[in-house]
């Protein structure tokens, strides 16, 4: 007797249906799993006969043979348990056949037969409905996470008996307490207010800038000029993730094994420390490919602070997902793609005792030291970042303007205006695949029917002659110039806009 | 007689009679030699079979089935090279293994399950 079911192996953010088959045979008793299992799914034949035993419906005493089909894709971790445990039953004769045939499950076993909740739910649901799929059995424990998927039948289960009772298994319910996961204190993200920072209006308004438009950011400055404060507001800047957008930083918070109970629609911030491996960044793992920080980071920042002192092999393993948008990593036995469109946000300092440039104190540092300290960020690496500033240290001037309650701009106005010069460029990129300045090719802006007058891109044109500025640096200082003329509401950049725009690209090597 | 022989040679009988029945010619029983003991060596039409006997009184510890490891099967393969040489006359013959498997509860009739052909 052969029984059939569904399960998903993910590779990355995407997944595979696998087919679990089960064949009994009236042989010596004996459980096989074949299909390139690893150790941990081959761990399912124990864990399968365990929780079949003490949850009502012992396995026959016969040859059990699984068959995990594609069986040239390696298959890895336990979630297959319970599509195994109701493959065999169903072959066995426990249940109908036909009843498993074409639903998804997914979920580990515990010994007693209760199902246990897994990471990534989300994007196993995604992937199977991808494939065409649209019932799923899911553990209890990852309810909330499963309902998030729309035109999906999910059913939930506590145990493998209640598995069988719903696939028509002649048992009598018990009940038993769910397995869920075990919460996470999230650490509490307070990414605070814009109006806290104080002076600096430029870096303020670059922030806005690089809100409105998607580009990417460095900020060079002293200890205490509030780099790092400046760029943890981004995210209360940006709007609020569109509905696909959502689904992808949801699945990606779900493989990371985060506990969610709703669709993730703030923009994620992911600021790992300078001590990351590139692995840790961009994702890596030998068996189950994690993505790393930047595709966490995935729609929303990835801040990099004390960028000079990430190893330059990790900082330069970001300018492919920078470029492309995707971050792919190849391993033996798989390639996985995660998303890789994020923001990216550097701090530094200008050199390794901080103070090169400030007006207080002396920097102790030799022109080589400094030299070297910035050049740990390569070139193409900078070149890819449309907004580079310098950041200076807040003047006691300041301070007293901030305390009489001056002009600072708060993250709910700061956020207006980003929405409105959103709304801007999607009108303008209406028929393109594009949504952000940031995102549009180098071209699109120069060609005939978008460029500016010669008179307003003249700066550009002589510093690109002059070969102080590289022809994807002038397609950039472009791309500024129409978030700028965005957010002041102007049809086309104008002479100011262009300037300005050199000016945030510039204004570090200046 | 301990109590685990007495249920294996009972088992034994029991396996007999359900050989005679299926058309079996039981050609020996408890035939020894260096390598160990073959149960029943019997004959299905031309076939040389020889067969393990598993006898339990209750499933508590595993069925009967559970019991014959690959190292037994091994076993009983040489067995049967053994018997082959012992009685052919130096002819090689093919010949399989059966088991046959008896739940041999205290009260009510033994379950009697047969394999064939066990590899």
């Amino acid at each position: 007797m052969v029984a059939h079911t569904l399960s998903v192996a993910l590779l990355g953010m995407t997944g595979a249906v696998v087919e679990v088959e089960a064949h009994i045979a009236s042989a010596i008793p004996g459980f096989q799993i074949i299909g390139l299992p690893d150790t941990a799914l081959s761990d399912a034949k124990d864990r399968v006969r365990a929780a079949a035993a003490n949850d009502g419906c012992p396995l026959p005493a016969k040859k059990i043979v699984v068959n995990l089909s594609p069986a040239s894709l390696p298959k890895q971790g336990s979630t297959y348990d319970l599509a195994i445990a109701l493959a065999v039953l169903a072959a066995e004769g426990a249940i109908d056949p036909s009843s498993i045939a074409g639903v998804v499950h997914l979920g580990e076993l515990s010994l007693d037969g209760r199902v246990r909740p897994m990471h990534g739910v989300l994007p196993a649901i995604v992937a199977g409905r991808a494939a065409g799929y649209r019932r799923f059995v899911v553990p209890r424990g990852n309810e909330d996470e499963a309902r998030l998927v729309p035109d999906v039948e999910v059913t939930t289960v506590t145990s493998l008996r209640d598995a069988l009772i719903r696939h028509g298994a002649h048992l009598d319910p018990e009940v038993v307490e769910p397995l869920v996961l075990a919460p996470r204190s999230e650490v509490a993200a307070a990414t605070g207010d814009l109006s806290d920072v104080i002076g600096n209006p430029d870096a303020v308004e670059a922030l806005i800038v690089a809100a409105a438009g998607g580009h990417h950011l460095f900020l060079l400055g002293p200890p205490g000029a509030g780099k790092t404060m400046l760029a943890e507001r981004l995210p209360s800047l940006l709007p609020d993730l569109e509905p696909e957008a959502s689904l992808v930083a949801t699945s990606l918070a779900s493989l990371a094994g985060r506990p969610l109970t709703g669709l993730v629609v703030r923009p994620p911030l992911e600021s790992p420390h300078h001590t990351s491996s590139a692995a840790a960044i961009v994702g890596g793992g030998s068996k189950v490919i994690r993505p790393g920080a930047a595709a966490r980071a995935a729609h929303g920042v990835l801040f990099l602070d004390e960028a000079p002192e990430f190893a330059s092999a990790v900082l330069d393993s970001l300018r492919q997902p920078l470029e492309s948008g995707t971050i792919t990593i190849h391993r033996a036995n798989a390639v996985a793609h995660f998303p890789g469109r994020f923001q990216l946000v550097l701090a530094a300092n200008p050199c390794p005792c901080g103070q090169f440039g400030t007006s207080d104190i002396a920097c102790t540092c030799t022109p080589i030291a400094r030299r070297r300290y910035l050049a740990r960020m390569s070139g193409p690496l900078l070149d890819r970042i449309d907004l580079q500033l310098r950041v200076e240290r807040v003047t006691t001037a300041a301070i007293r303007v901030a305390g009489d309650g001056g002009m600072a701009v708060t993250s709910a106005e700061a956020r207006q205006r980003v929405e409105a010069a959103r709304v801007v460029a999607r009108e303008r990129l209406a028929q393109t695949p594009w949504r952000t300045n940031s995102e549009v090719p180098g071209g699109w802006y120069r060609s005939a029917k978008r460029r500016p007058a010669p008179r307003v891109t003249a700066s550009i044109d002589r510093a690109l002659e002059r070969g102080t500025l590289t022809m994807r640096g002038y397609d950039r200082v472009l791309r500024v110039a129409w978030t700028l003329a965005d957010l002041d509401g102007s049809p086309m950049p104008t002479r100011d806009h262009v300037g300005w725009a050199l000016f945030l690209r510039r204004s570090v090597s200046a | 007689m301990k109590a685990k022989d007495a249920l294996g040679r009972r088992g034994e009988e029991i396996a007999c009679a359900h050989l005679i029945d299926a058309g079996f010619h039981v050609e020996a029983r408890n035939w020894r030699c260096p390598v160990g003991e073959i149960d029943i060596v019997a004959r299905e039409g031309p076939e040389l079979v020889i067969v393990e006997v598993k006898t339990r009184s209750t499933d508590a510890f595993g069925h009967p089935f559970e019991a014959i490891t690959p190292a037994k099967l091994r076993r009983l393969h040489l067995l049967g090279a053994a018997w082959v040489a012992a009685h052919e006359g130096g002819r090689r013959r093919p010949f399989r293994v059966d088991v046959v498997g008896i739940l041999c509860a205290s009260s009510g009739e033994p379950t009697i399950e047969h394999l064939r052909a066990v590899v």
